[in-house]
């Protein structure tokens, strides 16, 4: 048998307080009134969610503010099955990408509001092309998790 | 390009769970290796490059001083880079552009991860920001799922042809593993079991996914004019390319996937290679999910788009096929993953210089090296080949 030699059990817990910016903190103040804002870019003309302060693409400020339909359809998704450490979510969950109606970008988030616990079931609820919406949590907080999943339409 | 550079030796530890050495003395073992493979001694280094994934792995920041000694690093300058998956490349095509450039005429590029000291998929999971993604990513099988599933609708390839193609890939690459000494999980599968295994994020299960290896890997790059000096044999890169996306893993299509299709056209173009799936005799295609293999496959041009799973069920992608695929097992079985792409440009190197032992490919000449990093945000592939 190989010879087991000594470990030792440390962690490194550090806070933080990260700054939102005029932006994210506009985005999220939208969020409270369970409003999805995304951006416009003025040279792409692409319709960018969540907001932006510039396009990634043509490096010009986003300053035309959109909000955008809480309807989109489903491009794609996976079913999460396994933990680890301090998982915001317990699994299981469906993260998907949803292109919102007008939008030209995937809007990453859950998809739930049905039964999960069958994989054969839910791979009969869940098709990519499919129509879903946002359903909101009743206590908002400015957080991305205000919108506590999209549900099939 | 520059002047030109060849992979003149490499060095791998034995992968796996490794708590039987810390982590200074893993990264030793593979920088004593490729001296030994090459007869080089610390002396005849000019630089040194090397990286891990995030350094939160283990708990410990900014390993480049922490590994100065293992390295020999010490009074030479030293280079760190980190960019997820891809960082074992982006130490390669580092340590390339140094020589390539003329500032040196030998660097050393060392990899390294140790994933089982800490909780790999949270730490993974600090890539995104807290503000959006984190919540929604889960750790990278998430992500490469998401993408995998995207892609097979995409296509209209239909669960039963992807799953039972994936299942082929796993049940060949474990199998190869076993003619890699340095390999990590080393599995005799039936396509059954692989269909059957438990889900980790749908549609991928246990065995379309790599495990949390500690393992490290070393590769010195030189000069032509010392390659010539030390008559070594030599594997010499002929072209490489990388390319980057936006943050957010929603802003471009990642079925076809730009950077990787981008990355790998830059380095056929400077290798002048025009038909991949003939011309290249090998691949190192990064692979920890079988699933996203495929989709690779297309990206780098050795099919069409969609094309992948029928041709893997042909067996173009198998060890006696057209264009073999990971005959060392690939990161499916080996995944340290600071050190991963590193281990796919030496691979790749000792196919294209006759070293690779039970797995040699034989008569390989030309072979792509290739990793993937970030939240599906970078793409790196390096051509090798036995001719300058």
């Amino acid at each position: 048998m190989e010879k087991e030699y000594r470990t030792i059990e440390t962690e490194v817990r550090l806070p933080y307080r990260l700054a939102y910016g005029e932006t994210w903190t506009r985005f999220f103040e939208g969020m409270k009134e369970e409003k999805i804002f995304g951006s416009k870019c003025p040279k792409c003309n692409r319709v960018l969610v969540p907001a932006r302060t510039f396009c990634p693409r043509c490096f010009v400020d986003t300053d035309e503010w959109v909000e955008c339909s809480q309807e989109g359809t489903l491009i794609a998704w996976c079913l999460t099955n396994y933990t680890y450490f301090a998982q915001p979510i317990a699994p299981p969950f469906i993260s998907g990408l949803i292109r919102l109606d007008g939008t030209d970008v995937n809007f990453l988030h859950l998809i739930d509001g049905f039964d999960l616990s069958d994989l054969e079931e839910v791979k009969k609820t869940v098709k990519n092309g499919m129509r879903v919406k946002a359903v909101w949590e009743h206590n908002k907080r400015g957080h991305i998790l205000d919108i506590k999943y999209f549900s099939p339409v | 390009m520059g002047r030109p550079v060849a992979v003149i030796g490499t060095g791998q530890t034995k992968h796996g769970k490794r708590m039987d050495v810390c982590y200074p003395d893993l990264v030793r073992e593979a920088v004593a290796a490729v001296f030994e493979d090459t007869g080089l001694s610390p002396d005849d280094i000019d630089g040194v490059v090397s990286g891990t994934m995030p350094s939160m792995m283990e708990g410990v920041a900014m390993t480049h001083f922490y590994f100065a000694d293992a390295m020999q690093a010490v009074g030479k300058p030293i280079l760190k880079t980190e960019t997820c998956g891809s960082t074992g490349v982006s130490v390669a095509h580092s340590a390339y552009y140094w020589v390539s450039s003329g500032m040196a005429n030998m660097v050393l590029a060392v990899g390294h991860e140790k994933m089982n000291e800490g909780d790999s998929q949270a730490t993974m999971t600090t890539v995104a920001e807290p503000f959006y993604q984190r919540y929604f990513i889960s750790g990278a099988p998430g992500v490469f799922s998401m993408q995998s599933q995207g892609w097979s609708v995409k296509f209209n390839i239909s669960e039963e042809k992807v799953r039972e193609a994936a299942a082929i890939i796993s049940v060949n690459h474990h199998n190869a593993a076993f003619d890699n000494p340095y390999a990590h999980v080393k599995l005799r599968l039936t396509v059954d079991a692989v269909k059957n295994a438990k889900i980790i994020t749908y549609p991928i299960r246990l065995y379309d996914v790599c495990p949390n290896s500690d393992g490290a890997c070393a590769v010195i790059f030189a000069s032509s004019e010392m390659v010539k000096k030390l008559g070594k044999k030599a594997a010499w890169i002929k072209g490489v390319g990388y390319r980057g996306e936006e943050q957010f893993f929603g802003d471009s299509d990642k079925a076809v996937w730009a950077s990787a299709v981008d990355a790998a056209k830059e380095a056929y173009g400077q290798a002048g290679i025009t038909n991949p799936r003939k011309e290249l005799d090998v691949a190192e295609v990064y692979n920890p999910f079988t699933y996203q293999e495929m989709l690779f496959y297309e990206c780098f041009g050795f099919c069409e788009f969609g094309e992948a799973p029928d041709l893997v069920l042909k067996g173009v992608f198998s060890k006696d096929g057209e264009l073999p695929c990971d005959p060392s097992g690939g990161v499916l079985c080996t995944n340290p993953i600071g050190a991963t792409g590193l281990i796919r440009v030496a691979e790749a190197a000792m196919q294209v210089t006759n070293k690779a032992g039970d797995h040699q490919m034989p008569g390989a000449k030309t072979a792509l090296a290739h990793a993937m990093g970030g939240i599906d945000q970078f793409n790196g592939v390096m051509i090798l080949s036995s001719e300058l």
